[in-house]
């Protein structure tokens, strides 16, 4: 790894910690976000004949908060408004600094950060372009790219959505038990949506996304390392590492979807399925189980099967059935009746399935697994209805081939059950 | 004499390869790990997993206190380690109770280890 490389990665890695500290510090985040960056170009400068310091977000804190200050006092001259506001708790802050640094006080702060980029009055889509843009620190055209928008569009994006926060009140008494475990939730739920962004991207899309994936797994992980007695992270941090083993397996040349049953198990990712299962491991001690938990203790399921017929599907209809107490949704009961179909059968599956109908009456994935349902009983006729139905619902051509894949297969086989259903990659 | 190489790294910085980053490295130390084989002096070789899949059992206590995370003390040093093979964290755990039971005091870390070559060093 060159110099240059290891500076990147470094920086990249104490970017949470600089923001996070330096937005208490400032308590503006426009602010906080130039002294990190000037705090970077410095580092550029110095480390390459310095050597990395010992503790470098000690250091970019540091470099950044004496630049922020230094840029108050340049602002106070410019226009005689009192800093004071501004400045009223450096005293205090420069004394509690040296203790901050070590470690532990970080947590809180890294939490508001990430905290604020989900902020519930932003959409979706702005919470993770925000998250992207200020804590990991990725530039604006990198995240555009990610996104598939113009630089110009997710410029646009990123500013809205600061503009909103900066409305909004910002936290910054340190949060109570209750409120620190609401704010680590809305941060892991955002986290996963950073991660299925990447995650859900196919077709030619797919190699651009991918990044997302990797930035979600190492936010996890700094979350995990801030709080490493919670479960609910635990399982996050495996349920990502766990279907990202899968990538290099997943899609086709083209991008397309490959089933589970159908991939190359031998280009599962072994390492980062031993560090998901390790984490469950670790997780299931606290009997708690939360939805990623539950959620990472399936995909556990499938990655430790060699072959798709060594799957535990028993396991994971009763994990399913589990996830279906902690958070009811058609989709999870979707889910479970692919494992339903096969423990109990096909038979069984639908019927768990058809009191859906109306609720998912928009979705893909539903009309896909009835038709593969109907046509493993051999009901060709309904079964071509219900493919024709999913087609017409496809987001992506990549959904709309698979199931012609399965229109296909009828057609071949003149109605014969074909030998798997539709379970989800 | 035997001697221990005990490897540290950022890592924050060992996480953020990529795949082919990291292959390139393993492939590096791996012409090492060769020779140094080759001459009769390789004994076994361990990567971990990252700290964020461990688990400190302190034993300076009794009974001894279960911790997530890993060892972070800084009076205390590194003096051994064993490598052990369970099913489960639990039954890791149950092992270095019983380790703790005849020597008290201080901690272990137990950490999964990601990969594994035995060797052929002996005393």
């Amino acid at each position: 790894m060159s110099d240059l490389a290891w500076i990147d990665a470094t920086l990249a890695a104490a970017r949470p910690q600089a923001v996070a500290a330096l937005l208490r510090y400032f308590r503006d985040l426009d602010f906080a976000e130039e002294a990190v960056q000037e705090a970077c170009l410095r580092a550029l400068r110095t480390w390459p004949q310095n050597g990395p310091p010992r503790d470098p977000a000690a250091w970019l804190i540091m470099v950044g908060r004496n630049s922020g200050i230094d840029e108050t006092r340049r602002r106070a001259k410019l226009a005689p408004l009192p800093a004071e506001e501004l400045l009223s708790d450096l005293g205090d802050a420069e004394d509690d600094l040296a203790e901050r640094l070590d470690g532990n006080h970080y947590r809180d702060d890294v939490l508001r950060l990430l905290f604020i980029c989900c902020h519930p009055e932003l959409p979706a889509t702005q919470q993770v372009a925000l998250a992207l843009r200020i804590v990991s620190g990725l530039s604006v055209p990198q995240i555009a790219r990610a996104f598939l928008v113009s630089d110009a569009a997710m410029e646009q994006r990123i500013t809205r959505a600061k503009s909103r926060i900066a409305r909004a009140s910002i936290p910054f008494e340190t949060p109570g038990a209750v409120e620190r475990a609401e704010r680590l939730a809305a941060v892991a739920a955002m986290i996963y949506l950073l991660f299925n962004e990447g995650y859900s991207a196919t077709g030619a899309d797919a190699g651009a996304r991918r990044p997302l994936c990797d930035e979600a797994i190492r936010l996890a992980r700094l979350l995990l390392r801030l709080f490493q007695t919670e479960p609910e992270i635990m399982g996050l941090l495996a349920l990502l590492l766990l279907q990202h083993a899968r990538s290099a397996a997943r899609l086709d040349a083209d991008g397309a979807i490959i089933l589970m049953d159908d991939q190359d198990r031998t280009l599962w990712n072994p390492t980062m399925i031993a560090e998901g299962l390790a984490l469950i491991d670790k997780a299931m001690r606290h009997r708690r189980p939360g939805p990623y938990l539950v959620q990472a203790a399936i995909a556990a399921l499938h990655a430790r099967a060699n072959r798709p017929q060594d799957t535990d599907w028993g396991q994971i209809d009763l994990l399913y059935a589990m996830l279906e107490q902690l958070q009811p949704s058609p989709v999870v009961t979707l889910n479970r009746a692919v494992a339903v179909s096969k423990v109990r059968g096909p038979g069984a599956a639908l019927a768990m399935i058809e009191p859906l109908g109306q609720r998912l009456s928009g979705y893909f994935h539903f009309f896909g697994l009835k038709g593969a349902l109907l046509s493993d009983l051999g009901r060709t006729e309904e079964a071509r209805i219900a493919f024709g139905q999913a087609i017409a619902l496809a987001s992506s051509a990549a959904e709309a081939a698979h199931i012609r894949q399965h229109l296909d297969r009828l057609q071949r086989e003149g109605g014969a059950p074909p030998q798997s259903n539709g379970s989800a990659a | 004499m035997l001697y221990a190489i005990l490897c540290y790294h950022s890592e924050d910085v060992v996480c953020s390869w990529s795949k082919e980053e990291d292959d390139a490295v393993m492939a590096k130390l791996m012409t090492v790990h060769e020779k140094l084989e080759k001459d009769g002096r390789l004994g076994p070789v361990a990567r971990l997993l990252p700290t964020t899949a461990a688990t400190t059992l302190r034993k300076d206590q009794d009974p001894p206190l279960v911790i997530d995370g890993p060892f972070a003390e800084t009076k205390e040093q590194l003096l051994g380690f064993y490598v052990v093979e369970f099913d489960t964290l639990e039954e890791a755990l149950d092992a270095a109770r019983e380790l703790g039971r005849a020597n008290p005091g201080g901690a272990y870390e137990i950490r999964p280890i990601a990969l594994f070559h035995p060797g052929s060093v002996g005393p």
